[in-house]
């Protein structure tokens, strides 16, 4: 299995007044091709930070972070988001559906930003929605889909351009423990497809689904043995 | 992906129709002013130039008010200014009131305009019978009038009037044409037949200068070939006056109705222009309409902005789309002002009575306000939106 992530050394700073925090206090992490990756971690712990880098949202105050062989650090705005389309497939804790778009449209939005062609978007996208199990929903706006319906959209979508990195920011953290169950079975999966996931979690049980589990506290990070 | 910006733009247009519709109304008052005020100023100085037109702007009127020397033009002058480059003709004018009678009837407050035939060459007045006065007739001993509609009906009522004789200020003159004064839209009548209360009777200008004792001709038309020469020309009839009146200031004027109408034109575009000015200001106070409801949309989307940015957007295409947004507000308020301008003026002009005109500089004008508006005024918001940055935009709550 091939090498797609590895951070040395990553630090992140925030300048709070006066004082100088520092969030992740030299981050090492390596991630596989294929790997379904739990990062746990309470509230505080700087796991947000992680992610917000790991995805390309953020750049760290120092420390070498190298994604699909390109380093990201000294990126600007318009290379990070051009990065992100084309390696990271974003989930969000509370799905982030545009609400007066459908449920294609929504789908459809990534390929948009990367100009894929609309015939091209249209069928992608109807695809993805088949897969995650909603055919029949394709035309109905968010508000008309269930909590677990609408966290099943966000992941075509976030599968639309076919990202190195499915990232997920508490996936389930919105659902009840039925739905929530089907979107954890979703992710297994596309993992056995060989979909590269990392799901950052405060949820001990959720992470022990995951093949590999990394616990983050204090802004260091350390490798639990499952 | 403009197609994309279009729709998603569209979309929340039509979502907050009536915060978009305000929003619009500022561009849509400013356009409309714009458009009714330069149509209106433009259709009804149109009228008066073409008017003004129709006079020819292909001559002058030398007015010869003369010194102690010498009181006016002689027939030596007249010949001088009619062997200049690019003169046509030239048509000296004897105006004086006086009698006209036939058969017991006698009109004692007639025009008797003394013309020769260059002035029924270049004259647009339409002849109802007979013949206008030609070179024939200008021998001085000749003794035949066109007379006007008024006279004729005065004198002949129902008669048919030519090959009628009529004294003139006791001279007996044979009718050989009626003009009909009344059908001309020319508004400068009045200056070449002085209208007087009993009408015009016009016979040819050697005798009108004997019939009124003066010896020299104070008022002469000058007809050009080629209007595109006036200025030369005029300079050298200027020369020759000069010479006429022995370099003696103040002997004579000329009217230029070209440079009359070259001064309306400037003083009606200035008006338009003036009047456009102050109808713009509403248009940069839509702007900042615009501006605001784009700021407030920016700040409310912030979530959005952030979710498209992690999905891909690049900091351009953020800014395209919130360009497109406060363009589409701008352009649908052109429309709008566009069209309620131009009926604005239909009304307008119906009540002034002239014609109405489309003048497509105007809605050129309003349609390019519009668009300058929309991307001058969108700018700073859909930049701030396009520098969000996208964890502190999908952090907010």
């Amino acid at each position: 299995m091939s090498e797609i992530l590895s951070m040395k050394q990553i630090v992140k700073e925030y300048q709070m007044g006066d004082e100088i925090s520092t969030v992740l206090k030299g981050i090492d992490l390596n991630v596989n091709s294929g790997e379904f990756l739990a990062i746990l971690g309470p509230s505080g712990s700087g796991k947000s930070t992680l992610m917000n880098i790991i995805g390309c949202l953020d750049t760290p105050t120092s420390g070498e972070y190298l994604l699909s062989g390109r380093e990201i650090a000294n990126q600007d705005e318009k290379a990070l988001a051009h990065i992100r389309r084309k390696e990271i497939g974003f989930i969000f804790q509370s799905f982030y559906l545009l609400s007066r778009q459908t449920a294609l449209k929504n789908v459809e939005l990534p390929l948009v930003y990367s100009g894929a062609d609309k015939k091209i978007r249209r069928e992608m996208a109807a695809d993805l929605l088949k897969k995650v199990g909603l055919e029949e929903k394709i035309n109905h706006l968010p508000r008309q889909l269930s909590g677990g319906q609408q966290q099943r959209v966000a992941i075509a979508r976030a599968l639309i351009n076919n990202p190195t990195i499915l990232l997920a920011d508490e996936p389930t953290g919105a659902l009840d423990q039925k739905t929530g169950h089907q979107v954890m079975e979703l992710f297994h999966q596309l993992n056995s497809e060989g979909r590269t996931i990392i799901m950052i979690t405060h949820d001990v049980n959720l992470a022990k689904q995951a093949k590999r589990v990394v616990r983050i506290l204090d802004g260091n990070l350390l490798e639990e043995v499952v | 992906m403009l197609k994309e910006n279009l729709i998603m733009a569209w979309d929340n247009i039509k979502n907050s129709k009536m915060r978009s519709f305000l929003t619009s109304l500022g561009i849509v008052i400013g356009v409309a002013a714009v458009i009714a005020l330069i149509t209106i100023v433009q259709s009804a100085t149109g009228e008066m130039m073409s008017q003004f037109e129709s006079l020819g702007t292909d001559k002058i009127t030398v007015t010869a008010t003369g010194n102690p020397l010498k009181s006016g033009l002689n027939s030596s002058d007249l010949k001088t200014l009619e062997g200049l480059d690019n003169v046509a003709g030239v048509a000296p004018s004897v105006t004086m009131t006086g009698s006209a009678g036939r058969q017991g009837i006698l009109l004692d407050e007639v025009s008797i305009l003394g013309k020769n035939e260059k002035f029924f060459e270049a004259d647009t007045t339409e002849i109802m019978q007979g013949r206008k006065l030609s070179a024939l007739d200008m021998d001085g001993n000749t003794y035949v009038c066109v007379i006007d509609q008024d006279i004729a009906q005065s004198m002949f009522a129902n008669e048919d009037a030519l090959e009628q004789r009529i004294m003139v200020n006791g001279q007996g003159y044979t009718v050989v044409g009626v003009r009909d004064t009344e059908s001309t839209s020319d508004i400068m009548a009045g200056m070449n037949t002085s209208s007087s209360a009993d009408g015009t009777v016009i016979i040819p200008y050697r005798n009108a200068l004997a019939l009124s004792g003066a010896s020299s001709y104070s008022s002469v038309d000058i007809y050009f070939e080629n209007t595109d020469l006036s200025d030369q020309t005029i300079a050298d009839v200027e020369a020759a006056l000069d010479a006429a009146f022995n370099y003696k200031d103040n002997s004579y004027s000329i009217l230029n109705l070209g440079s009359l109408l070259d001064m309306m034109n400037t003083m009606s575009t200035l008006l338009s222009a003036l009047l456009a000015g102050i109808a713009s200001i509403a248009l940069v106070v839509g702007g900042i309409g615009i501006m605001n409801m784009m700021l407030v949309s920016v700040t409310e989307r912030t979530k959005e902005i952030g979710l498209r940015k992690a999905l891909g957007a690049d900091p351009l295409q953020i800014q395209v789309l919130f360009i497109i947004e406060a363009l589409a507000l701008s352009l649908a308020g052109g429309v709008i002002g566009i069209v309620l301008g131009l009926g604005i003026s239909v009304v307008a002009t119906m009540l002034i009575g002239t014609e109405f005109a489309v003048s497509w500089g105007a809605i050129g004008l309003g349609a390019g306000f519009s668009i300058a508006v929309g991307l001058i005024f969108g700018w700073t918001p859909a930049k701030k939106a396009s520098s969000l940055k996208p964890i502190d935009a999908l952090r907010t709550d």
